[in-house]
């Protein structure tokens, strides 16, 4: 009874999300007027800034930003609390079989451009598709490779918080700069420069490199103190 | 236009038998690649929609990362539903 109930329930919920879904057509413009429009002419013509996703992540909805950075920091801090069991009692990893020759070598290639990639995706935030959290993704997904093929592979805490600190310590700094030179929370304060350079958009460049750093360096740090947890 | 709209409904397709096999599959271990499909077949679907920002996050964050992350889980932890660590030290 209890089942028939749920699966009602459920074709009832399914019908109406369908009829929803069937009034809406894939890649139309539902919304005549609205922010976006300010959103797509500032970008481009006030920020100068070509990736209008970047330009609303980081200056328009900066203050949101912050916050996503600070989740993300309690999130990571949180678990590796749990996980963490001192530095001197974080052991080998006990691997089940060595990873073959082929992988090893086939890592250690791939590596540097996975890297160069991650490095890609969050300097060029401002111009292509992608950003901080992006490429701070791929530099750890780069280095779970790493730690994956070689058993004894290792990550220096120290490197890697003082690197989180100091992106977190950047990010707050511009943004309060910000506030002091424009009047609100990461308002650019630089010369803009000229469209679609790699050197333009202000500040937000230099936020995006220091989001990927700090994204990358908490991810890679959660990664290592889940691998090497021993029982 | 009727072969783009063919192509989505079969990814979406593809997304819910992915998702209804992870939820039935009792080895925990292929449960969790049958999520990481998911979320391979989502960031298809967003690069077609012409969002490549989200497509780029998810084939990060969702492909990548928690995959792993449920990996490492299931190794610390057990394999299969409904059994306890006691029973793997048997």
């Amino acid at each position: 009874m209890k089942r028939i109930l749920v699966i009602a329930l459920l074709v009832v919920f399914g019908i109406y999300l369908a009829q929803a879904l069937f009034m809406l057509e894939f890649g139309q413009q539902f919304f005549e007027s609205g922010v976006k429009d300010l959103y797509l002419t500032a970008s481009p013509l006030k920020l100068k800034v070509a990736n209008t996703v970047t330009a609303i992540v980081v200056n328009f909805r900066g203050f949101d930003t912050l916050g996503e950075v600070t989740v993300l920091f309690l999130a990571t801090t949180s678990m590796a609390s749990i996980l963490y069991k001192g530095r001197h009692k974080l052991g080998k990893r006990t691997v089940l079989f060595s990873a073959s020759n082929i992988v090893t070598t086939g890592s250690k290639f791939l590596f540097p451009a996975i890297i160069l990639l991650g490095a890609y995706v969050f300097i060029h935030g401002h111009l292509t598709p992608g950003g901080g959290f992006q490429g701070g993704t791929i530099v750890a997904t780069g280095f779970l490779l790493m730690l994956l093929a070689y058993s004894d592979y290792k990550v220096s805490h120290i490197v890697l918080s003082v690197v989180e600190s100091f992106a977190g310590i950047t990010f707050a700094t511009i943004g309060l700069f910000g506030l002091v030179y424009g009047g609100s929370f990461l308002e650019n304060f630089l010369p803009t420069g000229i469209l679609n350079n790699l050197v333009s958009g202000g500040v937000i460049p230099i936020i995006y490199i220091a989001v990927g750093l700090k994204v990358g360096a908490e991810l890679t740090g959660l990664i290592y103190i889940a691998l090497n947890e021993k029982d | 236009m009727i072969i783009y709209l063919i192509l989505l409904f079969f990814l979406l397709a593809l997304m819910i038998a992915a998702a209804i096999y992870s939820v039935v599959q009792k080895d925990l271990l292929y449960a969790v690649i049958g999520t990481g499909v998911i979320s391979l077949v989502l960031s298809v679907l967003f690069y077609l929609l012409q969002a490549p920002d989200v497509a780029l996050t998810e084939a990060a964050i969702g492909v990548a990362l928690t995959t792993i992350i449920f990996i490492i889980t299931i190794r610390n932890t057990t394999r299969h539903e409904g059994e306890s660590k006691n029973d793997k030290a048997k």
